[in-house]
Protein backbone atom coordinates (compact mmCIF):
# COMPACT_ATOMS: atom_id res chain seq x y z
CA UNK A 1 0.00 0.00 0.00
CA UNK A 2 1.45 3.47 -0.84
CA UNK A 3 2.32 5.56 2.08
CA UNK A 4 -0.09 8.28 0.68
CA UNK A 5 -3.16 5.84 0.61
CA UNK A 6 -2.41 5.26 4.26
CA UNK A 7 -2.00 8.66 4.94
CA UNK A 8 -5.54 8.94 3.65
CA UNK A 9 -7.35 6.25 5.70
CA UNK A 10 -6.01 7.08 8.65
CA UNK A 11 -7.54 10.64 7.95
CA UNK A 12 -10.97 9.38 6.95
CA UNK A 13 -10.79 7.39 10.21
CA UNK A 14 -9.61 10.57 12.51
CA UNK A 15 -12.59 12.34 10.73
CA UNK A 16 -15.32 9.26 11.64
CA UNK A 17 -13.70 9.00 15.45
CA UNK A 18 -14.56 12.62 15.63
CA UNK A 19 -17.99 12.16 14.78
CA UNK A 20 -18.44 9.31 16.64
CA UNK A 21 -17.35 10.84 19.50
CA UNK A 22 -19.31 14.33 19.28
CA UNK A 23 -22.74 12.18 18.85
CA UNK A 24 -21.64 10.13 22.11
CA UNK A 25 -20.80 12.81 24.40
CA UNK A 26 -24.17 15.05 22.82
CA UNK A 27 -26.90 12.76 23.04
CA UNK A 28 -25.72 11.38 26.91
CA UNK A 29 -25.32 15.08 27.83
CA UNK A 30 -28.93 15.74 26.44
CA UNK A 31 -30.20 12.73 28.41
CA UNK A 32 -28.67 13.31 31.57
CA UNK A 33 -29.84 16.76 31.60
CA UNK A 34 -33.22 15.95 30.78
CA UNK A 35 -33.29 13.12 33.41
CA UNK A 36 -31.38 15.34 35.92
CA UNK A 37 -34.39 18.02 35.32
CA UNK A 38 -37.21 14.99 35.68
CA UNK A 39 -35.14 13.79 38.86
CA UNK A 40 -34.69 17.44 40.54
CA UNK A 41 -38.59 18.08 39.99
CA UNK A 42 -39.65 15.62 41.77
CA UNK A 43 -36.80 15.20 44.23
CA UNK A 44 -35.38 18.46 44.53
CA UNK A 45 -36.89 19.21 48.12
CA UNK A 46 -35.68 15.92 49.37
CA UNK A 47 -32.61 16.15 51.46
CA UNK A 48 -29.72 14.72 50.25
CA UNK A 49 -27.39 11.87 52.12
CA UNK A 50 -23.95 10.70 50.47
CA UNK A 51 -22.11 11.15 53.61
CA UNK A 52 -22.06 7.17 54.31
CA UNK A 53 -21.46 4.89 50.98
CA UNK A 54 -24.26 2.31 50.46
CA UNK A 55 -23.41 1.67 46.93
CA UNK A 56 -26.11 2.15 44.08
CA UNK A 57 -29.42 -0.31 43.94
CA UNK A 58 -28.94 -3.14 42.06
CA UNK A 59 -31.13 -1.63 39.29
CA UNK A 60 -28.48 1.53 38.58
CA UNK A 61 -25.64 -1.09 38.22
CA UNK A 62 -26.49 -3.27 35.07
CA UNK A 63 -27.09 -2.27 32.03
CA UNK A 64 -30.69 -4.32 32.52
CA UNK A 65 -31.15 -2.56 35.73
CA UNK A 66 -30.87 0.66 34.23
CA UNK A 67 -32.52 0.10 30.65
CA UNK A 68 -36.00 -0.52 32.89
CA UNK A 69 -35.50 2.61 35.67
CA UNK A 70 -35.03 4.52 32.57
CA UNK A 71 -38.00 2.96 30.45
CA UNK A 72 -40.25 3.46 33.84
CA UNK A 73 -39.76 7.19 33.68
CA UNK A 74 -37.25 7.19 36.91
CA UNK A 75 -35.02 10.16 36.53
CA UNK A 76 -32.37 8.33 37.95
CA UNK A 77 -32.82 5.35 35.77
CA UNK A 78 -32.59 8.47 32.69
CA UNK A 79 -29.92 9.91 34.00
CA UNK A 80 -28.12 6.60 34.44
CA UNK A 81 -28.94 5.50 30.67
CA UNK A 82 -27.08 8.80 29.85
CA UNK A 83 -24.20 8.22 31.87
CA UNK A 84 -24.11 4.48 30.32
CA UNK A 85 -23.78 5.83 26.84
CA UNK A 86 -21.02 8.37 27.76
CA UNK A 87 -19.07 5.53 29.13
CA UNK A 88 -19.51 3.58 25.90
CA UNK A 89 -18.91 6.11 23.48
CA UNK A 90 -15.33 5.68 24.08
CA UNK A 91 -15.85 1.96 23.98
CA UNK A 92 -17.18 2.47 20.37
CA UNK A 93 -14.47 4.38 19.46
CA UNK A 94 -12.31 1.65 20.27
CA UNK A 95 -14.73 -0.94 17.85
CA UNK A 96 -14.57 1.50 15.39
CA UNK A 97 -10.90 1.63 15.51
CA UNK A 98 -10.49 -2.02 14.82
CA UNK A 99 -12.85 -2.39 11.98
CA UNK A 100 -9.97 0.58 10.73
CA UNK A 101 -7.03 -1.11 11.25
CA UNK A 102 -8.34 -4.70 9.93
CA UNK A 103 -9.38 -2.40 6.43
CA UNK A 104 -5.97 -1.59 6.43
CA UNK A 105 -4.74 -5.21 6.98
CA UNK A 106 -2.72 -3.89 9.81
CA UNK A 107 -2.67 -7.29 12.24
CA UNK A 108 -0.37 -5.49 15.32
CA UNK A 109 -2.94 -3.07 15.81
CA UNK A 110 -5.68 -4.85 15.23
CA UNK A 111 -4.31 -7.28 17.73
CA UNK A 112 -3.46 -4.20 20.06
CA UNK A 113 -7.14 -3.13 19.71
CA UNK A 114 -8.44 -6.28 20.06
CA UNK A 115 -6.91 -6.25 23.39
CA UNK A 116 -7.59 -2.99 24.29
CA UNK A 117 -11.53 -3.74 23.08
CA UNK A 118 -11.33 -7.14 25.59
CA UNK A 119 -10.54 -5.12 28.81
CA UNK A 120 -13.04 -2.73 28.29
CA UNK A 121 -16.03 -5.05 27.77
CA UNK A 122 -14.70 -7.37 30.18
CA UNK A 123 -15.28 -4.82 32.61
CA UNK A 124 -18.32 -3.46 31.55
CA UNK A 125 -20.12 -6.73 31.59
CA UNK A 126 -18.47 -7.80 34.94
CA UNK A 127 -21.74 -6.62 37.02
CA UNK A 128 -24.08 -7.82 34.65
CA UNK A 129 -23.73 -11.65 35.51
CA UNK B 1 -30.12 22.06 51.92
CA UNK B 2 -32.11 20.07 49.94
CA UNK B 3 -31.24 18.26 46.72
CA UNK B 4 -31.95 20.61 44.67
CA UNK B 5 -29.57 23.34 46.49
CA UNK B 6 -27.32 20.62 46.70
CA UNK B 7 -26.82 20.28 42.76
CA UNK B 8 -26.69 23.54 41.43
CA UNK B 9 -23.86 24.53 43.83
CA UNK B 10 -21.62 21.31 43.08
CA UNK B 11 -22.57 22.40 38.80
CA UNK B 12 -21.07 25.51 39.69
CA UNK B 13 -18.11 24.41 41.24
CA UNK B 14 -17.82 21.70 38.74
CA UNK B 15 -17.82 24.29 36.33
CA UNK B 16 -15.51 26.52 37.44
CA UNK B 17 -13.34 23.48 38.14
CA UNK B 18 -13.41 23.06 34.24
CA UNK B 19 -13.11 26.16 33.49
CA UNK B 20 -9.67 26.62 34.97
CA UNK B 21 -8.97 22.73 34.28
CA UNK B 22 -8.75 23.71 31.00
CA UNK B 23 -7.38 27.26 31.19
CA UNK B 24 -4.22 25.66 33.19
CA UNK B 25 -4.05 23.10 31.87
CA UNK B 26 -3.86 21.38 35.01
CA UNK B 27 -7.04 19.79 34.73
CA UNK B 28 -10.14 20.24 35.81
CA UNK B 29 -10.87 16.35 37.21
CA UNK B 30 -8.14 16.63 39.76
CA UNK B 31 -10.35 19.06 41.76
CA UNK B 32 -13.75 17.40 41.90
CA UNK B 33 -13.04 14.70 44.42
CA UNK B 34 -11.67 17.29 46.90
CA UNK B 35 -14.61 19.84 45.83
CA UNK B 36 -17.41 17.05 46.45
CA UNK B 37 -15.23 15.57 49.68
CA UNK B 38 -14.05 18.59 51.07
CA UNK B 39 -16.98 21.04 50.46
CA UNK B 40 -19.69 18.85 50.56
CA UNK B 41 -19.21 15.59 53.27
CA UNK B 42 -19.48 12.93 50.15
CA UNK B 43 -18.42 9.79 50.73
CA UNK B 44 -15.10 9.59 48.62
CA UNK B 45 -16.01 6.40 46.52
CA UNK B 46 -19.17 7.97 45.43
CA UNK B 47 -16.78 11.17 44.29
CA UNK B 48 -14.70 8.99 42.70
CA UNK B 49 -17.37 7.67 40.10
CA UNK B 50 -18.78 11.01 39.78
CA UNK B 51 -15.09 12.41 38.81
CA UNK B 52 -14.48 9.39 36.49
CA UNK B 53 -17.74 9.76 34.52
CA UNK B 54 -16.65 13.63 33.67
CA UNK B 55 -13.29 12.88 32.92
CA UNK B 56 -14.58 10.85 30.17
CA UNK B 57 -16.99 13.34 29.25
CA UNK B 58 -14.46 15.83 28.62
CA UNK B 59 -11.94 14.06 27.26
CA UNK B 60 -14.49 12.62 24.89
CA UNK B 61 -15.42 16.41 24.22
CA UNK B 62 -12.02 17.61 23.48
CA UNK B 63 -11.25 15.06 21.38
CA UNK B 64 -14.02 16.05 19.17
CA UNK B 65 -11.98 18.88 17.93
CA UNK B 66 -8.05 17.78 18.43
CA UNK B 67 -8.72 14.65 16.57
CA UNK B 68 -9.87 16.19 13.43
CA UNK B 69 -7.33 18.57 13.34
CA UNK B 70 -4.20 15.95 12.81
CA UNK B 71 -2.49 16.27 16.35
CA UNK B 72 -3.55 12.91 17.60
CA UNK B 73 -1.05 9.87 16.76
CA UNK B 74 -4.20 7.40 16.92
CA UNK B 75 -1.45 4.41 16.61
CA UNK B 76 0.71 5.35 19.73
CA UNK B 77 -2.62 6.21 21.99
CA UNK B 78 -3.91 2.75 20.93
CA UNK B 79 -0.76 0.96 21.49
CA UNK B 80 -0.40 2.76 24.99
CA UNK B 81 -3.87 1.98 26.23
CA UNK B 82 -3.19 -1.43 26.42
CA UNK B 83 -0.85 -0.39 29.22
CA UNK B 84 -3.67 2.41 30.45
CA UNK B 85 -6.36 0.29 30.65
CA UNK B 86 -4.94 -2.67 32.32
CA UNK B 87 -3.79 -0.36 35.04
CA UNK B 88 -6.91 1.27 35.15
CA UNK B 89 -8.80 -2.38 35.79
CA UNK B 90 -5.98 -2.72 38.76
CA UNK B 91 -6.70 0.41 39.91
CA UNK B 92 -10.70 0.42 39.94
CA UNK B 93 -10.66 -3.05 41.68
CA UNK B 94 -7.74 -1.69 44.44
CA UNK B 95 -10.15 1.19 45.10
CA UNK B 96 -12.91 -1.48 46.21
CA UNK B 97 -10.38 -2.97 48.88
CA UNK B 98 -8.20 -0.02 49.87
CA UNK B 99 -9.53 2.15 52.46
CA UNK B 100 -11.14 5.41 51.84
CA UNK B 101 -8.85 7.20 54.28
CA UNK B 102 -5.79 5.26 52.05
CA UNK B 103 -7.06 6.50 49.10
CA UNK B 104 -7.34 10.56 50.31
CA UNK B 105 -3.95 10.33 51.50
CA UNK B 106 -2.90 8.89 47.88
CA UNK B 107 -5.34 11.49 46.51
CA UNK B 108 -3.50 14.21 47.99
CA UNK B 109 0.16 13.57 47.22
CA UNK B 110 -0.89 12.78 43.52
CA UNK B 111 -2.66 16.58 43.89
CA UNK B 112 0.56 17.94 45.45
CA UNK B 113 2.54 16.23 42.49
CA UNK B 114 0.32 17.38 39.52
CA UNK B 115 1.44 21.54 40.58
CA UNK B 116 4.81 20.31 39.41
CA UNK B 117 5.25 22.25 36.27
CA UNK B 118 5.47 19.55 33.83
CA UNK B 119 3.87 21.44 31.47
CA UNK B 120 6.87 22.68 29.78
CA UNK B 121 7.57 21.86 26.24
CA UNK B 122 10.75 19.90 25.73
CA UNK B 123 13.85 21.83 24.19
CA UNK B 124 13.85 20.64 20.46
CA UNK B 125 16.59 18.24 19.69
CA UNK B 126 16.81 17.74 16.22
CA UNK B 127 20.08 16.19 15.73
CA UNK B 128 19.54 12.42 17.91
CA UNK B 129 16.01 12.21 16.36
CA UNK B 130 16.96 9.09 14.41
CA UNK B 131 14.70 6.20 14.57
CA UNK B 132 14.05 4.12 16.41
CA UNK B 133 13.78 0.12 15.51
CA UNK B 134 10.85 -0.77 17.74
CA UNK B 135 8.97 2.44 16.91
CA UNK B 136 9.87 1.59 13.31
CA UNK B 137 8.46 -1.75 13.24
CA UNK B 138 5.40 -0.46 15.30
CA UNK B 139 4.99 1.84 12.68
CA UNK B 140 4.38 4.84 15.33
CA UNK B 141 6.33 7.46 13.02
CA UNK B 142 4.07 9.72 11.87
CA UNK B 143 4.27 13.87 11.18
CA UNK B 144 1.81 16.62 12.51
CA UNK B 145 0.20 20.03 10.74
CA UNK B 146 2.77 23.41 11.54
CA UNK B 147 2.37 26.70 9.34
CA UNK B 148 5.13 25.80 7.03
CA UNK B 149 2.97 22.30 6.30
CA UNK B 150 3.13 18.65 7.70
CA UNK B 151 6.23 17.89 10.03
CA UNK B 152 7.64 14.04 10.50
CA UNK B 153 8.82 12.80 13.64
CA UNK B 154 10.10 9.75 15.55
CA UNK B 155 9.02 8.06 17.91
CA UNK B 156 11.35 6.86 20.64
CA UNK B 157 11.43 4.97 24.01
CA UNK B 158 8.50 2.52 23.71
CA UNK B 159 9.02 0.38 26.43
CA UNK B 160 9.19 2.94 29.23
CA UNK B 161 6.57 5.15 27.23
CA UNK B 162 4.68 1.88 28.10
CA UNK B 163 5.41 1.58 32.15
CA UNK B 164 4.93 4.92 32.74
CA UNK B 165 1.41 4.71 30.92
CA UNK B 166 0.62 1.42 32.94
CA UNK B 167 1.07 3.29 35.96
CA UNK B 168 -0.74 6.40 35.04
CA UNK B 169 -3.79 4.07 34.29
CA UNK B 170 -3.57 2.48 37.69
CA UNK B 171 -3.79 6.11 39.14
CA UNK B 172 -6.54 6.94 37.03
CA UNK B 173 -8.66 4.32 38.18
CA UNK B 174 -7.81 4.49 41.63
CA UNK B 175 -8.71 7.74 42.38
CA UNK B 176 -11.38 8.82 39.61
CA UNK B 177 -8.97 11.12 37.36
CA UNK B 178 -7.66 11.34 34.00
CA UNK B 179 -3.88 11.30 35.09
CA UNK B 180 -3.09 13.70 31.67
CA UNK B 181 -0.26 14.98 33.43
CA UNK B 182 1.61 11.86 33.65
CA UNK B 183 0.21 10.71 30.23
CA UNK B 184 1.56 14.20 28.86
CA UNK B 185 4.89 13.21 30.87
CA UNK B 186 5.55 9.92 29.53
CA UNK B 187 5.07 10.53 25.93
CA UNK B 188 7.02 14.53 26.15
CA UNK B 189 10.04 12.98 28.13
CA UNK B 190 10.38 9.09 27.47
CA UNK B 191 8.94 8.86 24.30
CA UNK B 192 9.75 12.32 22.96
CA UNK B 193 6.87 13.19 20.81
CA UNK B 194 6.32 16.95 19.87
CA UNK B 195 4.22 18.82 22.76
CA UNK B 196 1.11 19.12 20.93
CA UNK B 197 1.07 15.19 19.92
CA UNK B 198 1.74 14.30 23.33
CA UNK B 199 -1.03 16.44 24.96
CA UNK B 200 -4.05 15.78 22.72
CA UNK B 201 -2.76 12.20 22.25
CA UNK B 202 -3.15 12.18 26.26
CA UNK B 203 -6.80 13.56 26.03
CA UNK B 204 -7.60 11.02 23.64
CA UNK B 205 -6.77 8.42 25.85
CA UNK B 206 -8.16 9.50 28.79
CA UNK B 207 -11.52 8.44 27.82
CA UNK B 208 -10.77 5.23 26.94
CA UNK B 209 -8.53 4.57 30.07
CA UNK B 210 -11.47 6.07 32.56
CA UNK B 211 -14.24 3.96 30.61
CA UNK B 212 -12.04 0.85 31.62
CA UNK B 213 -12.33 1.67 35.33
CA UNK B 214 -16.17 3.32 34.90
CA UNK B 215 -17.37 -0.59 34.27
CA UNK B 216 -16.06 -1.48 37.51
CA UNK B 217 -17.35 1.44 39.42
CA UNK B 218 -20.38 0.90 37.59
CA UNK B 219 -21.02 -2.41 39.02
CA UNK B 220 -19.54 -1.61 42.39
CA UNK B 221 -22.46 0.92 42.67
CA UNK B 222 -20.06 3.90 43.16
CA UNK B 223 -21.53 6.09 40.04
CA UNK B 224 -24.66 7.76 41.60
CA UNK B 225 -26.90 9.38 39.05
CA UNK B 226 -28.13 12.59 41.16
CA UNK B 227 -24.22 13.05 41.90
CA UNK B 228 -22.82 12.76 38.92
CA UNK B 229 -25.56 14.54 36.95
CA UNK B 230 -24.71 17.99 38.40
CA UNK B 231 -20.86 17.35 38.22
CA UNK B 232 -20.42 15.86 34.83
CA UNK B 233 -22.78 18.66 33.37
CA UNK B 234 -20.50 21.38 34.86
CA UNK B 235 -17.08 20.12 34.13
CA UNK B 236 -18.15 19.81 30.37
CA UNK B 237 -19.61 23.44 29.83
CA UNK B 238 -16.95 24.78 32.08
CA UNK B 239 -13.97 22.89 30.08
CA UNK B 240 -15.70 23.69 26.71
CA UNK B 241 -15.66 27.24 27.53
CA UNK B 242 -12.64 26.84 28.95
CA UNK B 243 -11.06 25.64 25.31
CA UNK B 244 -12.68 28.33 23.94
CA UNK B 245 -11.30 31.61 25.45
CA UNK B 246 -8.46 29.64 25.92
CA UNK B 247 -6.88 31.42 22.93
CA UNK B 248 -5.01 34.56 22.94
CA UNK B 249 -5.81 34.16 27.36
CA UNK B 250 -2.78 35.50 29.61
CA UNK B 251 -3.72 32.39 31.99
CA UNK B 252 0.15 32.92 34.27
CA UNK B 253 -1.84 34.57 37.09
CA UNK B 254 -4.89 32.35 37.05
CA UNK B 255 -2.10 28.89 36.58
CA UNK B 256 -0.47 30.04 40.24
CA UNK B 257 -3.49 30.61 41.35
CA UNK B 258 -5.07 27.93 40.85
CA UNK B 259 -1.97 25.92 41.46
CA UNK B 260 -2.15 27.28 45.26
CA UNK B 261 -5.33 25.82 45.41
CA UNK B 262 -4.97 22.21 44.73
CA UNK B 263 -1.49 22.43 46.71
CA UNK B 264 -4.38 23.65 49.85
CA UNK B 265 -6.61 21.00 48.55
CA UNK B 266 -4.21 18.16 48.45
CA UNK B 267 -2.18 19.26 52.20
CA UNK B 268 -6.12 18.94 53.47
CA UNK B 269 -6.79 15.32 51.78
CA UNK B 270 -3.50 14.17 52.91
CA UNK B 271 -4.60 16.05 56.69
CA UNK B 272 -8.19 14.35 56.65
CA UNK B 273 -7.23 11.16 55.51
CA UNK B 274 -4.51 10.77 57.99
CA UNK B 275 -6.58 12.30 60.52
CA UNK B 276 -9.54 9.63 59.47
CA UNK B 277 -11.95 12.29 59.36
CA UNK B 278 -13.04 11.04 55.43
Amino acid sequence: MSPSRRMLTDERMEQIISLLLLVGVVMAGVIVFAGGIYYLVHHGADVPDYRVFRGEPVELRSLSGILGAAISLQGRGIIQLGLLLLIITPVARVAFSLLGFARQRDRVYVIATLIVLGVLVHNLTSGFR
Amino acid sequence: MNILAMSGLIWLGSLLAGLLGSLTGLGGGVVIVPLLTLGFGVDIRYAIGASLVSVIATSSGAAVAYVREGFTNIRVGMLLEIATTLGASLGAVLATVVSPNAIAVIFGVVLLSSVYPSGRPRPARESDDRPDPLATRLRLDSSYPTAEGARAYHVHGVPLGFAFMAVAGALSGLLGIGSGAMKVLAMDQAMRLPFKVSTTTSNFMIGVTAAASAGIYLSKGYIDPGLAMPTMLGVLVGSLAGARILAGAETRVLRVVFGVVILALGLEMIYNGLTGRL
